[in-house]
């Protein structure tokens, strides 16, 4: 097995999401599974290979420094599930 | 007069009063309620609809209307528009209405095209078969047991069904060509880059493209021509003028020279889709096309390369459906990093979740090198093979899936027998080059068969010429 439950549920925590037992066990079996047949990449040799993280490789993209208007702060919360007069309202940060 | 018509002589025939573009949205609105067990729209806009066409044929009648002026356009649920539901079919994105409106949608909304719904999807577009919604499956409309295909299966659908004039879907690993195939009808996945991805929601960044759904291949050109063009607001999107593909079609191109690689019509290949292009490629020969055989040789090593990279990309992007700022909030959460996995675990559905999981993994300490740098070089290798090949060749010409439309629920047991199914679009999107679905017959159940043409980067008018000489003399 290249994954365990246990390395499932880090995975879990770092994703923020959470699985019951039966769920977690089958999430496990799937990416176990998924990630053999992903190991076949390593019949290939890269050693020399540049990696390549964009299809069409582009240079830096510059636009002059010119301020635009931004989304009104009304407008902005307009989506919030719950908000105040002008901050999105969220349960506390700091566990007690 | 209607459904048999191109877009180009729709648009004529509202410009010279054979026919009015309220009595077409009105036309399409019957046609959707009639279909509706179909499940291809998410949202449908009668109201606004019949009012952009009155809009527009006052346009019309003062002769400013635009290229698309009247025509009837379906929109996939994950492209943005300014107060209009925005799902990506998600339970997380229920109740969300955007602020803005994506560059495409903009485009045609600019000449005088009239949006009439959002169509259905697999969530977040992660999907070969439209059966991860939360609006339910969609149906094809050839075979209602049968997948549509995905993930814009609500966008080929809203084609093949005579639901709209055109449709727009989007294209991260097949999504657009595969749809097609199982439907039978044209879908252009552009050059990654052509099309601005601004109000786009994005799943892979580096692989997304937008493009459209057609009956013709002159509709697909015409879609093609105005949402091409570089945006400001998308800073990867193409800096030069792109093609005049309408023209370019009737132009007489030279005889383009036509690749076939031997690892796309292997084993696993459904017999009759590999006797129906054989069929159109020594057709081709007759007509003077030069045809030549050629190697993709990492072919079989694309699908793994792929859900390295599109799952991390995915995982990253997906981070922001957090409950904050807008979206689904779950219920009960004492601290904040509780209402975070509530959020995420009530509002995310089966695949979503599997695809985080794997992306969060390959991304994690330990496994990057090993996984997302290794796939990055596969990738390289990938576009590689694609490069050798188009300097030899123009097109290449494969199946566009190993099979015809499966079966509802037959392949959502095993995810990764689902993912496998993506085995001859997903190349395309590694390398970033477009492909055309040409719908080229239909197997001994009547149902349709796909062929897939690639060109190399930029090239959309080759592949759209070609599409055209198939369409006229061929098929």
């Amino acid at each position: 097995m290249r994954v365990t439950n246990k390395d499932a549920a880090y995975i879990a925590d770092l994703a923020k999401l959470k699985f019951s037992e039966e769920e977690l066990n089958k999430m496990t079996n799937e990416l176990d599974e998924i990630l053999t047949y992903i190991d076949k990449l390593n019949e290939l040799d890269t050693e020399q290979i540049e990696p390549l993280s964009h299809p069409i490789e582009l240079q830096n993209v510059f636009r002059a420094d010119v301020l635009l208007p931004s989304t009104p702060r009304e407008l902005a919360l307009k989506n919030a599930p719950e908000k105040t007069d002008s901050y999105f309202k969220s349960p506390k940060v700091l566990n007690q | 007069m209607k459904n048999n018509q191109s877009c180009l002589n729709i648009v004529s025939a509202f410009k010279n009063k054979e026919a009015s573009p309220t009595e077409s949205v009105k036309n399409y609105l019957a046609e959707i309620d009639a279909q509706r067990e179909l499940n291809a729209f998410n949202f449908v806009f009668s109201e606004a609809a019949l009012h952009s066409a009155e809009a527009v044929e006052r346009k019309i009648e003062k002769g400013t209307a635009g290229k698309l002026a009247g025509l009837v356009v379906a929109i996939k649920d994950v492209l943005s528009i300014e107060g209009k539901p925005l799902t990506c079919s998600s339970k997380i994105l229920e109740n969300f209405i955007p602020l803005y409106t994506a560059t495409a949608v903009q485009k045609l909304i600019d000449e005088d095209a009239i949006i009439i719904g959002k169509t259905n999807c697999d969530e977040f577009a992660m999907g070969s078969s439209n059966e991860n919604s939360a609006f339910g499956s969609v149906l094809n409309p050839v075979d209602h047991t049968r997948a549509p295909g995905g993930s814009s299966g609500g966008s080929a659908v809203a084609v093949a069904a005579s639901l709209c004039d055109f449709s727009i879907g989007t294209d991260t690993g097949g999504s657009i060509r595969q749809p097609a195939a199982f439907c039978g009808v044209y879908g252009l996945k552009p050059t990654y880059s052509l099309v601005s991805r601004f109000g786009l929601t994005a799943f892979a960044s580096s692989f997304d493209s937008i493009g459209p759904f057609g009956k013709y291949i002159d509709d697909v050109a015409l879609a093609l021509e105005v949402l091409a063009g570089h945006d400001p607001k998308d800073s990867t999107s193409f800096m030069s003028q792109p093609a005049d593909y309408v023209n370019d079609l009737s132009a007489r191109g030279e005889k383009l020279v036509i690749g076939i690689p031997d690892e796309y019509f292997s084993s696993g290949l459904q017999p009759e889709i590999k006797t129906e292009i054989e069929d159109v490629v020594s057709r081709l020969a007759n007509a003077g096309y030069e045809i030549r055989c050629i190697k993709l040789p990492h072919t079989d090593y694309a699908i793994a390369a792929y859900y390295i990279l599109t799952t991390a990309e995915a995982s990253s992007n997906l981070a922001r459906y957090d409950g904050v700022r807008f979206g689904y909030r779950g219920q009960d959460s004492r601290t904040v990093a509780d209402m975070y996995k509530n959020t995420r675990s009530e509002g995310f559905g089966t695949e979503v979740k599997r695809r985080i999981m794997l992306g969060t993994y390959v991304l994690s300490s330990g496994y990057y090198d090993a996984y997302y740098k290794k796939a990055q070089k596969v990738r390289r290798l990938i576009k590689q093979d694609f490069e050798k090949a188009f300097g030899e060749v123009d097109i290449i010409i494969t199946p566009t899936s190993p099979t015809t439309a499966f079966k509802l629920g037959e392949k959502t047991t095993d995810p990764l027998e689902m993912y496998l199914s993506d085995i001859f679009t997903i190349s395309t999107n590694l390398a970033g080059i477009p492909g055309l679905n040409i719908p080229i017959g239909s197997d001994n159940q009547g149902l349709p068969i796909g062929m897939q043409l690639l060109a190399s980067h930029f090239c959309e008018s080759k592949l759209l010429q070609l599409g055209k000489f198939i369409e006229k003399n061929i098929l």
